[in-house]
């Protein structure tokens, strides 16, 4: 996960200030030194880390640190603070058109994903807007690059005009405009061809492409592994097209991702989306207190909560609840909740937005397959319905049969079973608010204690909701 | 079921081989009829740089076009780093923390990455402080010399050359991250080994992104070189299997494979990557002679993490450093080579067919630092 390093970083730096009862000015120094090299190494543009380092160290000095009780927490805070400031304050949707269409155009240099983030966006209206847009591609340059368009338009059902390479991406975006009007698309998406921010020729085209369209929306399409060119880029092309906002393509790789924290403060242009993923639904909004709380350690309930949200259904998930109270949990249910956590993403994605997870010693080598998930699935569908239903009939004759319909070896089926019953009892324990068995699974130091709060407010939220709930039980019967 | 699905499949694929073959025998019909049979004897069993041309004085023309181009595209990197230190002294005022930290940032700046900053920095820093230095000019000569002793440090000789099979077809497999530039470093190098009279076959390995086979057919089609190509969504292993056949049934001297976009970081993806070597490895023995990661210029620290992963995975044997017009910054040649040991074999520094130049790391530190040497005297 993006970032990643950044936390640790910045943690390392923060336990040397947390093991002496007190800083000192030369501690606070060599704290700032850290916070530095961490951002400098995680791409962050030299400029702005010098900027956000001197905000940091005149707030943790003004602030009286040194004679603090919790000096840490407050530099903490501070830190966040200024991360949050620097990548833009909230969240910050489209612009929209005040009639229709809503004109969106896509640009950046060669290989940022503006053709496959134009297909992204395109789905994700549809989906949440139930908006019908139409794509435009205006690549007339790169090999195939219309056929990649076209074949995107059809994955995900949405119309793509063309007229081939051999006319002018100006005259194709006036045709496809035009025809936008006649099919009353509410959303036109023009793609256009990758280039550098100094090909003068290119640019101006694009300049033309602008005057002609007057797009609602130009949103720049960064890779966000981005070195400290990033600046460069983002400067080049908001100056000569005045961008409106900032994708931030593959950030589902392992970069630092520093080009987000120094785009935002360089242009002052919010970053509005950003991708994550392969698949044409990997498109999310960018939130940059999560994103900042995330850099911290702080993990990203919120999302995490969010993403819930959208793949479970209440009812469901009270059945689960009840369930699980009654400690009748079983293997259908177990099934079920696979499915629901697969379509939420891959799990460590998941881990990563569970506070204390993401920079756990213990999970930093673990990589989950999918195919496990697929794996235990064969196995309970092997099982009889009243196997599934009772665990305890699972003898091992059953057992070796299980195996063999589920082409698993009898080992796996055996610790599938085991991890059953273990994530049974653990579930059942929880759902009565003790965390004993998860103390050590929570890290240490700040981000450990920052998390066990976090857990603990949301045990005690959920007993909350409980008892709402049965009050309101209590007074239907 | 499944029987019939690959039954069905297997079909498909025959039949879009048998398309290809028809397509690559008329390509092939007419330079053999051109050429005559004697430029096969001497083709070179190990390419040396630059290549044996096969019309002098054609080739010299050629070739100053090249240095041309090359000298071009490579001067704003050069520039900007020569810049960039020269920029650090404008402010000099003395040694002292302030220093250093600008020191780190310029290096930083450049690309060199972050550890070879640091590096370098704390270097420098030692053999002031040992030996008291205050002169502008000494610490900027040290600073030079530090970069340059990092640069011979890991030995100066270094092959930089493609490595092609003693016979039968070699096979470079190209890997790399999403949007780098795998589909169109193949695209150019295929035209360069086509002018120099090899016979070339491309694979379309790329059955994930959409658009992907179409852009390699698209190359193809220019360079007027055959591509072997799956359906849409297949095991690339298979198309890379069904490549390297034909191109051991027809002769091909070289098959250049192209593979989809992945980042380091999806464990699945990268085995996959391993499997297609394998096959590749049980069809000819000792192939793929070269694996090349491709690598954006523009990439920060990220693209250590990227040689690192997939040097792990698959054994790279060398990089294309892709994007390295514009603004890019060269630094990230010294960073590789200091970290990686793995060298800059091909640089691409344009949107041209013929925007792809070897690469000798050993005259672009040089110039480099010449640039510098001479703003600072």
């Amino acid at each position: 996960m993006a970032f990643e390093s950044l936390t640790e970083r910045l943690q390392n730096a923060f336990s040397k200030l947390r093991k002496k009862g007190k800083i000192s000015e030369s501690d606070l120094k060599s704290a700032m030194r850290e916070i530095r090299l961490a951002l400098l190494d995680a791409d962050v543009n030299f400029t702005v880390v010098k900027n956000f380092v001197k905000t940091v160290r005149d707030k943790a000095i003004g602030a009286d640190v040194l004679d603090g009780l919790n000096p840490t927490q407050q530099i903490v805070k501070i830190v966040n603070d200024e991360l949050v400031k620097v990548m833009g304050d909230s969240a910050v949707g489209l612009n929209k058109s005040p009639k229709i269409p809503t004109i969106i155009m896509m640009v950046g240099l060669q290989g940022a994903g503006k053709t496959t983030t134009a297909g992204k966006l395109a789905l994700k209206l549809k989906n949440e807007q139930k908006a019908r847009p139409l794509m435009i591609a205006g690549d007339v340059y790169r090999p195939a690059a219309i056929d990649q368009l076209v074949q995107v338009g059809q994955q995900i059902d949405v119309p793509v005009f063309q007229l081939g390479t051999d006319v002018d991406p100006v005259e194709i975006v006036r045709q496809g405009l035009q025809k936008a009007q006649e099919e009353n698309n509410d959303y036109v998406i023009i793609d256009t061809a990758g280039r550098l921010q100094i090909d003068e020729k290119l640019m101006d085209e694009l300049s033309r492409i602008k005057d002609l369209a007057h797009p609602n929306e130009i949103l720049l399409v960064v890779d966000a592994m981005t070195g400290q060119n990033a600046v460069n880029t983002a400067e080049g092309f908001n100056n000569q097209l005045d961008v409106t906002g900032i994708v931030l393509t593959k950030l589902d790789g392992d970069t630092r991702g520093g080009a987000a924290l120094s785009i935002r403060a360089v242009t002052g242009k919010p970053i509005k989306f950003i991708g994550q993923g392969e698949k044409m639904k990997d498109l999310d909004v960018f939130h940059p207190d999560r994103m900042a709380s995330r850099i911290l350690g702080m993990g990203d309930m919120l999302t995490l909560i969010e993403k819930t949200q959208k793949e479970y259904d209440d009812k469901q998930a009270q059945d689960m609840t009840e369930k699980i109270r009654e400690n009748s949990f079983d293997f259908n249910d177990f099934v079920d909740q696979m499915d629901q956590m697969q379509n939420m993403g891959s799990m460590e994605d998941i881990m990563k937005m569970i506070p204390g997870m993401a920079n756990n010693p213990a999970m930093k080598n673990v990589n989950i397959d999918p195919k496990d998930m697929s794996h235990m699935k064969a196995i309970v569908m092997s099982m009889t319905p009243a196997e599934r239903e009772d665990p305890d009939l699972l003898n091992p004759s059953r057992r070796r049969r299980i195996a063999g319909g589920s082409g698993r070896p009898v080992v796996e089926v055996n610790r599938m079973i085991k991890q059953f019953g273990q994530m049974k009892k653990m579930m059942n324990q929880m759902s009565k608010g003790n965390f004993n068995g998860m103390e050590g699974m929570l890290g240490k130091g700040v981000s450990g204690r920052l998390s066990k709060l976090a857990m603990n407010s949301m045990v005690r939220k959920g007993k909350k909701r409980k008892k709402k709930r049965m009050k309101k039980n209590k007074r239907n019967k | 079921m499944s029987i019939f699905g690959r039954r069905k499949k297997k079909k498909l694929e025959q039949q879009a081989l048998e398309e290809q073959q028809a397509l690559a025998k008329q390509a092939k019909e007419k330079p053999v009829a051109e050429k005559p049979a004697e430029e096969k004897s001497d083709a070179p069993v190990e390419e040396k740089a630059p290549e044996v041309p096969i019309n002098p004085q054609a080739a010299t023309t050629e070739q100053n076009k090249e240095v041309d181009r090359y000298n071009r595209g490579l001067e704003k990197s050069r520039r900007t780093f020569g810049q960039k230190l020269a920029d650090l002294f404008v402010n000099f005022s003395g040694v002292d923390d302030d220093f250093y930290d600008d020191l780190e940032e310029t290096l930083i700046g450049a690309d060199v990455g972050f550890e070879t900053a640091v590096q370098i920095s704390d270097e420098v820093r030692e053999e002031i402080e040992s030996k008291h230095v205050t002169d502008q000019k000494v610490i900027s000569n040290l600073i030079v010399s530090k970069l340059v002793s990092l640069y011979t440090r890991n030995g100066t000789t270094e092959d930089n050359h493609l490595v092609f099979a003693t016979e039968g077809p070699s096979v470079f497999l190209f890997v790399g991250v999403n949007g780098v530039g795998k589909t169109t470093s193949i695209g150019k190098l295929a035209n360069r080994f086509k002018k120099r009279g090899k016979k070339v076959l491309l694979a379309a390995c790329d059955t994930f992104r959409a658009g992907a086979i179409e852009q390699l057919q698209e190359w193809g089609k220019r360079d007027g070189v055959p591509v072997v190509a799956g359906p849409e969504k297949s095991d690339p292993a298979a198309v890379v299997f069904d490549a390297v056949q034909k191109a051991k049934k027809e002769n091909y001297d070289l098959v250049l494979v192209d593979t989809a976009g992945r980042l380091q970081n999806k464990v699945n993806l990268m085995n996959e990557l391993d499997k297609m070597r394998r096959v590749i490895t049980r069809e000819i023995p000792h192939a793929p002679q070269e694996i090349l990661l491709v690598l954006d210029a523009t990439t920060g620290q990220n693209a250590m993490n990227q040689a690192k992963v997939f040097k792990e995975t698959t054994e790279v044997t060398g990089i294309i450093l892709t994007k390295l017009d514009g603004t890019a910054k060269g630094g990230i040649v010294l960073a590789i080579r200091n970290q990686l040991h793995l060298s800059v074999k091909y640089v691409g520094l344009g949107e041209q067919v013929d925007d792809l130049s070897p690469f000798s790391p050993k005259d672009f530190v040089d110039g480099l630092f010449s640039d510098f040497l001479e703003t600072s005297k």
